[in-house]
């Protein structure tokens, strides 16, 4: 009779739990915000959003369970209902199954993390490299194969608009504090090492799509890689304070097919001798 | 002194009962010059809930900012001397002198001392304070404008502060040497001046988790001042401890602080562990589950926190054997917690349960914490944490572990012991509804962070992009609400200090247990001139 009692309470307290649960984790995602991390367009973030999903779910489920037993608890064990107190104070055998059981979800867990993580610090095999150094606060590209470089900072418009008091309303400027003059072309489906560095501040390159953050960090050179598997425009932000203009600082890459990177690349020596050759004339 | 008249001392302290209860007078007397450990505790609890006032005023201009996109009230600059600042402030002047305060008062009472072991040092411990944070905050009306870099004073950046940088520096000093003197006064009371009988597998959870707390503080209160230090020469005198250019290593910089910064959040929460532990037996009518396990458990947290720093600079750029070195060891930090989480859960299981405003804030922490402390297992994955870190997904992490978990069990033990320490009870009513509209609040504030980080927003930034406008919109609504909640708590204790009619008695509540119950309300100005009996019944748990 009172088993039965606890067993009922104890499933209609799942049942809320449950529900809160989709409240908090789901229902947001129904304002059509985006809540969740990306899956990206590379291996990587695919790796990453699936370990961030895996972890979640298994958090889900023990905070349920922890949650639905203290509440089934609350509701039963209370001294209005007449509940009078048990008496018992350790049981050796709930502490160790309590101890061994985190310690496998644990180990299930770090297989899956070890994976990923070996693998997304495998940089063998790039085909080409790009150098990214970090300043207060613009990023300065450099394209170690192809001879091209440049320096690339938030956009004009958003920058206007982001003064104190502006008048211009953030809503009215295309891709607010996520756009910049000189974006980084990369192709897709080649193997790209990154070489990260700064000149004054530690700073963090961050392209969420990718998958990653690496820190600019002046004197030491870290190193990256992607493999963009999806051509487009990806928008990222730089990942560590740096100063007061460190929310001013985005990143922006788009990727190309290979053909068309390799004519953008074209374009781009052309039009570095051509302004060589005016230097020259002046 | 005389034998004499030592031989006098101790025959009025025999004949004369009420010795223990000679308060000085005058105010410079009383506050001042005290020595007492209720005085001083009640210094340190008024300067901390100060300090919560000043710190919460700055992240409501932080929330206020974030309302939504775009710059409407503050530079940029400004902004960062907020983030900075309300980070230093709370840590260090709130929830750190608060348990300090707390431990003055408790730990005499609690192992059956008359006072704190060295009493003196424990009245500069805390004067130390007030003149640390004036200094401290001086600096924001300085022209060169307080830190901006964040709590964690990374170089290169922290050293483009100004001449204020020093005032920093010198106040952080001051902060850490307060800390090691109170430590250095928990230690020596525990180990000194316990009541026969009162073994130390005995002491009641708090003494317990403040006795490990005070070793971390020791061990790691030093390591960050050795860090500012480095600073301080590397801004002012040319040396280049952390100047690549000079051959100095930033990141070096980062292990040090976060050697320090690990245990350092593990200080804030340890003693609420120990004040969880001691409600939830009280208010469950049940002895506390698992006594010896949550012990341990407590000791192998603060081992374990010594080795787990560099999950804090997992992107730094580190070789892949001590990536996966620093993420076993901290995944392996929640297997503790989680033994106690589980024990707390044990204690109410089977119970004869009341929810008195105590109980609530104890059931809230341990819920509450719960959430952060999977948000933390999850930060410890570090292929993800590429992802994760400096997102809000991370402020959202140690807003939870320590909003709804070190300061809701402040407002735990203060709605717990306050009756023993001011002799009335607070108003049940008011406590009440402080509690539903907290954590009502505390969640509209931070669970939207959540969503906001893993959809890509950086943390410490001014402004945003308009794709997160909706959720920064709500958490600071939320964060309004519940900064003017805290007003509420203001006036609740100001009630049951000064205005409160309702006397408390000795034992307070119906279910506690535990040596502090056995004295008066208000106790004595001395607590235990002569040692108590201790009995395993008057304990909060049976062994
Ligand atoms: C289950 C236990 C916990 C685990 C596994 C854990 C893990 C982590 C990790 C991996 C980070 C770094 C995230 C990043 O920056 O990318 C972090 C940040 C942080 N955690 Fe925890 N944590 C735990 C419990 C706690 C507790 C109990 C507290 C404090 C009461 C706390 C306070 C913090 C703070 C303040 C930060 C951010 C510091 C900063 O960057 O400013 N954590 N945690
Ligand atoms: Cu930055
Ligand atoms: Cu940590």
């Amino acid at each position: 009779m009172k088993k039965e009692n606890t067993i009922i309470v104890a499933l209609a307290v799942l049942a809320a739990v449950i529900a809160a649960t989709w409240l908090i984790l789901v229902a947001p995602a129904l304002t059509g915000n985006e809540i969740n991390m990306t899956k990206g367009v590379t291996q990587q973030s695919a790796d990453h959003f699936d370990l961030h999903m895996i972890v979640l779910w298994i958090c889900v489920v023990i905070g349920i369970a922890v949650f639905t037993v203290m509440f089934t608890s609350i509701v039963l064990h209370r001294k209005s209902r007449g509940h009078k107190a048990a008496k018992f104070s350790h049981s050796t055998k709930a502490e160790i199954i309590w101890t061994i059981i985190p310690v496998l979800i644990l180990v299930v867990m770090a297989v899956p993390a070890t994976t990923a993580l070996v693998r997304m610090e495998d940089s063998s095999g790039a085909e080409m490299t790009v150098k990214i150094t970090g300043f207060q606060w613009r990023w300065k590209y450099e394209y170690l194969d192809q001879d091209i470089s440049f320096i690339s900072s938030l956009d004009s418009s958003s920058n206007a608009a982001r003064q104190l008091n502006s008048g211009v309303t953030p809503e009215s400027v295309d891709n607010y504090l996520l756009d910049v003059d000189h974006p980084l072309v990369l192709p897709v489906g080649r193997k790209i090492k990154f070489l990260i560095t700064a000149d004054d501040v530690i700073h963090s390159w961050w392209v969420p799509a990718l998958g990653w953050k690496r820190d600019a960090i002046p004197g030491f050179v870290n190193e990256a890689w992607t493999n963009i598997e999806k051509p487009g425009t990806y928008r990222g932000q730089c990942a560590e304070l740096c100063g007061k203009d460190h929310g001013f600082m985005p990143i922006v890459v788009i990727a190309l097919a290979e053909e068309e990177f390799d004519s953008w690349v074209n374009e781009q020596l052309a039009g570095k001798t051509q302004s060589d050759q005016q230097v020259t004339v002046r | 002194m005389t034998t004499e008249a030592i031989h006098e001392d101790l025959n009025e302290a025999h004949d004369d009962h009420d010795h223990g209860d000679h308060k000085p007078t005058g105010f410079l007397d009383r506050w001042l010059f005290t020595t007492n450990h209720k005085d001083i505790g009640t210094l340190y609890l008024v300067f901390s809930l100060t300090m919560f006032m000043i710190g919460g005023a700055m992240a409501m201009i932080i929330r206020a900012e974030l309302f939504m996109p775009g710059l409407q009230l503050v530079e940029p600059d400004f902004f960062n001397q907020m983030t900075t600042m309300h980070a230093l402030i709370m840590v260090f002047g709130a929830v750190m002198p608060a348990w300090v305060g707390f431990a003055n008062w408790l730990v005499p009472m609690m192992i059956g001392a008359p006072d704190m072991a060295l009493p003196r040092m424990n009245n500069w411990s805390f004067w130390i304070l007030p003149f640390a944070f004036t200094m401290l905050l001086s600096t924001l009306f300085m022209d060169s404008g307080g830190p901006a870099a964040g709590w964690t004073l990374y170089p290169p950046l922290v050293l483009q502060t100004g001449s204020s940088f020093a005032f920093v520096v010198f106040a952080v000093h001051m902060m850490g040497v307060s800390s090691i003197m109170g430590s250095i006064n928990i230690i020596a009371t525990i180990f000194n001046m316990r009541a026969p009988g009162m073994r130390l597998l005995r002491m009641p959870m708090f003494v317990w988790t403040w006795l490990i707390t005070a070793f971390l503080l020791i061990a790691v209160m030093p390591v960050l001042a050795g860090a500012v230090t480095m600073l301080l020469t590397d801004h002012f005198f040319s040396t280049n401890f952390f100047n690549a250019a000079g051959g100095g290593d930033p990141v070096m910089f980062q292990h040090i602080f976060w050697f320090f910064g690990h245990p350092e959040v593990y200080i804030m929460i340890l003693p609420a562990f120990g004040v969880v532990s001691e409600i939830l037996p009280t208010f469950s009518r049940k002895p506390l589950f698992g006594y010896g396990s949550m012990v341990y458990a407590t000791a192998t947290i603060a081992f374990l926190s010594f080795i787990v720093w560099a999950h804090h600079m997992f992107t730094v750029g580190m070789p892949l054997q001590a990536e996966l070195f620093f993420m076993y060891a901290t995944m392996l930090i929640s297997v503790p917690t989680g033994v106690k989480v589980f024990n707390w859960v044990a204690t109410m299981w089977q119970g004869s349960m009341t929810f008195e405003t105590p109980m609530l804030f104890a059931i809230g922490f341990v819920v509450l914490f719960t959430i952060g402390g999977l948000s933390g297992l999850m930060l410890a994955i570090t292929a993800a944490d590429f992802q994760y870190h400096d997102t809000y997904f991370v402020v959202a992490h140690f807003h939870y572990v320590l909003v709804p978990g070190a300061v809701f069990a402040l407002m735990a033990a203060t709605y717990y012991w306050l009756p023993k320490f001011t002799g009335n009870m607070y108003s049940e009513k008011w406590g009440k509804i402080h509690f539903w509209s907290s954590a009502i609040f505390v969640n509209v504030l931070f669970f939207p962070q959540h969503y906001l980080g893993l959809a890509g927003m950086p943390r410490r930034i001014p402004d945003y992009s308009p794709q997160f406008a909706d959720f920064n919109m709500i958490s600071s609504i939320g964060g309004f609400a519940f900064g003017a909640t805290q007003l509420i708590f203001v006036g609740i204790v100001w009630h049951c200090a000064f205005r409160s009619k309702v006397r408390a008695t000795p034992e307070v509540w119906e279910g506690s247990r535990g040596l502090e119950w056995t004295l008066d309300s208000p106790p004595a100005y001395h607590s235990f001139n002569t040692p108590p009996e201790v009995t395993c019944n008057a304990l909060s748990r049976a062994d």
